[in-house]
């Protein structure tokens, strides 16, 4: 056999396997209707809105069913058939805590919220972006995901955090930011070079006991939650609600945040202004730069 | 059948008026005591080591124990909460505020029962950040972060619960607020008594909740200004 037959051999039967699964998905959900039991929520009266979208949770049951059933579980608390084998564990939506939110701690995300979750999927995890699915599919599925808990029907949403404007990336507010870095403590957890390795990261567990690992920024994996300044600001300004990550809005100030923003992005191996900056910064005071960690006083550069 | 329908319905009527009557009484002067007993081998609490954050281990002359099943002389059983979970009157909740201190790596105290709306006021005390984070279910769960120095946190709950707490970054640090429909309740010390006053003239369910051991009730009737005796007894084990 050829190299090129066996790469063409090797397409044919990856498709044809792709078929058999596809198929195999179809046929059980065929067995599982006419109507499983799919819990109880009352799927008529939620409706989600996404921009000029509005999405209707009996369209988006049906989507469940196909798609996120595997998972999140016939009674949507993410304990499906496939859970056992995931780490980390498939949301429970009937607690309707959500970690990627533009809300406060403790408050319910917004459709928006809900939404682009779906769409980005959460990278490092099972969950993956759903793009193939059309934006009405998707804004349809936030609708169903909101019934699975009675708060959706009772609470409003937070009112999103507001995000200023980015303030100047500089050398100052780099070192700022690196002070706040040591000040909160983000070192107990993300390590002293963000290498996620913390005196805290080995205890660490999810609300429902489940150890979970902070995020190590050295990795150069994209957040959970976005992948800009803005949504670095906004995911340790409101925190990841079911982790350990807590909110910082009420002790951080929206300036200080945006320095937080620029030290962290020089914690991950990536070529960006602030990463420059940096560089520069240390080849020259390599020798001042006190070292984040216990040893460091407080506040200490 | 109408006739004893409307028979029902009128002492209905007047109990619920007999009730209006009592409504809002002058605190009654009832109270229930006793005292927490454990029968079989409670497990050992452990000394916690705080060496990882030498600011709160030096705060502590002999290492701090767990409290999950804290007991005294005499199988008396702390920390246990003991309120009136049936037949007390609806009351609102206490203009004062509750307080819940983060200080040398614990909570103080490590069970706080509060009632349902009354103002909850967190402090850290540290010279090391606490990230502060209730687990409740039945009221929405949030997690802040709060450095030394930071002002109080102010929040309350506004459904029933008994809720864990804990501290992500320093994870032998746990507690319990406990939000309660009530405004008679106490937690027992560590001789293991209580005492619940200002009781009006009633019967009522009385329940006593542990942690790890869940709760049990029984029934006390309070009438005129007495003192009745309710002892609980809870089967521990030793894992």
């Amino acid at each position: 056999m050829t190299l090129k037959n066996f790469a063409v051999t090797f397409v044919l039967g990856s498709m044809a396997l792709v078929t058999v699964g596809a198929t195999s998905m179809r046929a059980q959900s065929h067995v599982n209707s006419p109507d499983p039991a799919l819990g109880t929520p009352s799927v008529d009266s939620t409706e989600s809105h996404i921009g000029g979208l509005t999405g209707h949770a009996a369209d988006g049951k049906k989507l469940y069913r196909r798609f996120c059933i595997g998972c999140h579980g016939p009674d949507g608390n993410g304990q499906g058939m496939n859970a056992q084998w995931i780490d980390p564990k498939p949301r429970d939506f009937t607690e309707a805590t959500f970690k990627c939110r533009s809300t406060p701690t403790g408050t319910l995300p917004t459709d928006d919220d809900l939404y682009n979750a779906i769409t980005r999927g959460f990278v490092t995890t099972n969950m993956p972006a759903w793009r193939p699915l059309t934006p009405q599919e998707r804004a349809n599925l936030v609708a169903f995901v909101k019934t699975w808990s009675p708060r959706w029907a009772k609470e409003k949403p937070g009112t999103p955090l507001t995000i200023p404007a980015e303030t100047p990336i500089t050398i100052e507010s780099i070192l700022h930011g690196r002070q706040l870095f040591q000040k909160l403590e983000c070192w107990k957890c993300h390590g002293p070079q963000g290498h996620g390795d913390g005196p805290s990261a080995d205890t660490l567990t999810d609300s429902k006991n489940n150890p979970i690992r902070p995020y190590d920024f050295s990795s150069g994996s994209r957040f959970m939650c976005g992948v800009t300044n803005q949504d670095l600001y906004r995911i340790f300004m409101t925190g990841l609600d079911g982790s350990p990550m807590p909110s910082f809005a009420d002790v951080v100030k929206p300036e200080e945040a945006w320095d937080l923003v620029h030290f962290l992005r020089t914690l991950q191996p990536l070529k960006t202004q602030e990463a420059d900056l940096w560089q520069t910064y240390r080849a020259a005071h390599g020798a001042d730069i006190k070292p984040i960690g216990p040893d460091a006083a407080p506040g200490g550069k | 059948m109408r006739t004893k329908y409307f028979l029902a319905l009128t002492i209905a009527v007047l109990l619920g008026s007999g009730m209006l009557v009592f409504a809002n009484p002058p605190a009654g002067s009832g109270s229930i005591s006793g005292k927490i007993t454990y029968t079989g081998t409670p497990p050992k609490m452990k000394p916690i080591d705080m060496s990882k954050e030498p600011s709160c281990a030096k705060q502590h002359a002999t290492p701090v124990m767990t409290e999950n099943v804290a007991t005294g002389p005499g199988n008396a059983l702390a920390w246990v909460v003991v309120y009136i979970s049936a037949g007390d009157q609806e009351s609102s909740a206490p203009s004062q505020a509750v307080r819940y201190d983060q200080k040398g790596c614990q909570y103080l105290p490590h069970v706080l029962p509060m009632q349902i709306s009354q103002q909850l006021q967190i402090y850290n005390d540290d010279q090391t950040s606490h990230n502060i984070h209730p687990l409740a279910k039945v009221n929405s769960e949030w997690n802040k972060s709060q450095p030394p120095g930071s002002p109080p946190i102010d929040t309350k709950y506004e459904k029933a619960e008994f809720i864990p707490v804990k501290c992500n970054i320093h994870p032998w640090m746990h507690g319990y607020f406990v939000v309660l429909n009530t405004s008679h309740y106490a937690v027992s010390g560590e001789d293991g008594s209580y005492s619940i006053k200002g009781l009006p003239p009633g019967k009522y369910t009385l329940t006593a909740w542990q942690e790890q051991y869940s709760q049990q009730s029984q029934d006390v009737t309070i009438s005129g200004s007495e003192t009745k005796t309710a002892n609980f007894t809870f089967k521990v084990l030793p894992y």
